[in-house]
């Protein structure tokens, strides 16, 4: 069975490389799922979850931005940053979403706003990742 | 000649300064190992981001991003990386140096740019020259992570989108080897010579569409250049540090040695007058 090699790459360092069968994952203008041989593609992604999926089991990744890059044996996602579910500390993720809503709350001025929002994405993200393991 | 126990302290003090120079060279020695990891990791990012960039952009000609074109300069920025604590040879000088000389030698007036200075050392030294300081960070961690430095990258590339500055600089340390730093300055914005060497990049499918995409990737390539010299300018960092102490290591080994031997030499010499004394005063009473 054909397969395809992912990595996940961020400044600090690769996250993950594997194989797997299927990528999905969520692009800015929509959902997309990757089998092997797709054609060259670069899409940006959002904040949200990237579902891996292999022979035996599944593997979700928490993505924070970035964009995907395909070609035909191989997946590159290069994101600011990327937690397997392993290294999400949901105690962490849950006050920073706390803190998040309490900020968008008292709506002060826009890049505040704007950055609260963001923060609480990735932390609903990351809470999401963890849940679903 | 100085009394015996004038030098006896002198070198007590002189080993315990060479204790501290020698613990600090093997702290800068683990952090600066440390530090190349990260720039080993940080490497696959580099290229893989690099790849993608230069894809597309020799793809197409009709690529009109504000990112890539040159404007006219009113105003520039420079991204000046230095330490926060001294103690760490040349490494601050050279770069303060290289950047002052420039901006001297390019502009007249200091409405025509502005100084976003990384360490302490460094906002100092533009802070006390009255120069134009935009933003500034200090007390960088030693293995900066990508969060960290978030913030003044996307700053930096705003203020490029924003046209507030029409080129942006950056100066740092690259990281040539333990004993070698070499001061760099390069044209961060506009992003210049995308074009990788050599082979053909595959032709990509754009979902949605080149311009959206370059609207993401291009920040965020301007950004992880700002990353990428940042950890090597912490690398040429601990690496100047380890030197610096090295020598003053060696030094301190040299002086404790000279005065060990004028303390030897000045208790010969008065162990000799003390028998030149006794004896003296021996033939005196015969």
């Amino acid at each position: 069975m054909k397969s395809l090699t992912v990595s996940v790459v961020t400044p600090d360092g690769p996250v993950l490389e594997d194989s797997f069968q299927m990528v999905s994952c969520k692009a800015e203008s929509g959902e997309l799922g990757i089998l092997p041989g797709h054609i060259p593609l670069v899409a940006p992604l959002t904040i949200s979850v990237v579902r891996l999926k292999g022979e035996t089991s599944n593997q979700l990744v928490a993505v924070n931005g970035g964009f995907v890059e395909v070609r035909p044996d191989k997946v590159t996602i290069l994101a600011e940053s990327a937690e397997l579910p392993s290294e999400i500390d949901t105690e962490r993720a849950r006050r920073a979403k706390e803190r998040a809503e309490r900020r968008i709350q008292s709506q002060q001025d826009d890049i505040d706003f704007k950055r609260a929002e963001l923060s609480l994405k990735r932390a609903i993200n990351r809470l999401d990742v963890k849940k679903g393991q | 000649m100085a009394s015996l126990r004038e030098i006896k302290s002198r070198i007590t003090s002189t080993k315990k300064t060479k204790q501290i120079t020698k613990a600090m060279e093997m702290v800068s020695a683990s952090k600066l190992n440390r530090a190349e990891q990260n720039t080993k990791a940080f490497y696959p990012y580099m290229e893989k981001i690099q790849e993608v960039v230069a894809s597309i952009a020799s793809g197409n000609v009709q690529v009109d991003d504000p990112m890539l074109k040159s404007r006219p300069i009113k105003k520039t920025g420079y991204i000046v990386i230095t330490s926060d604590r001294g103690l760490a040879g040349a490494y601050n000088s050279n770069v303060l140096r290289m950047v002052y000389r420039h901006i001297q030698e390019r502009h007249t007036s200091q409405d025509e740019y502005t100084v976003i200075p990384v360490g302490r050392v460094g906002r100092d030294f533009f802070a006390k020259r009255n120069m134009p300081i935009e933003s500034e960070i200090i007390g960088l961690a030693d293995q900066p992570e990508f969060a960290d430095i978030k913030d003044i990258a996307s700053e930096a590339v705003q203020l490029y989108a924003d046209e507030t500055i029409d080129e942006l600089y950056i100066y740092y340390n690259h990281y040539v080897s333990a004993i070698t730093q070499e001061v760099q300055g390069t044209k961060l914005l506009p992003l210049s010579n995308l074009q990788s060497s050599g082979k053909q990049m595959s032709a990509y499918e754009y979902e949605p569409d080149q311009e959206s995409i370059l609207k993401t990737l291009l920040p965020q390539y301007a950004e992880s250049l700002i990353y990428g010299a940042l950890i090597d300018g912490k690398a040429s960092e601990h690496a100047a540090r380890m030197t610096a102490m090295k020598s003053a290591t060696d030094n301190a080994d040299e002086l404790i040695g000279d005065l060990t031997l004028s303390y030897n030499r000045a208790r010969q010499a008065a162990i000799t007058q003390e028998i030149t004394e006794i004896v003296g005063g021996a033939a005196a009473l015969e």
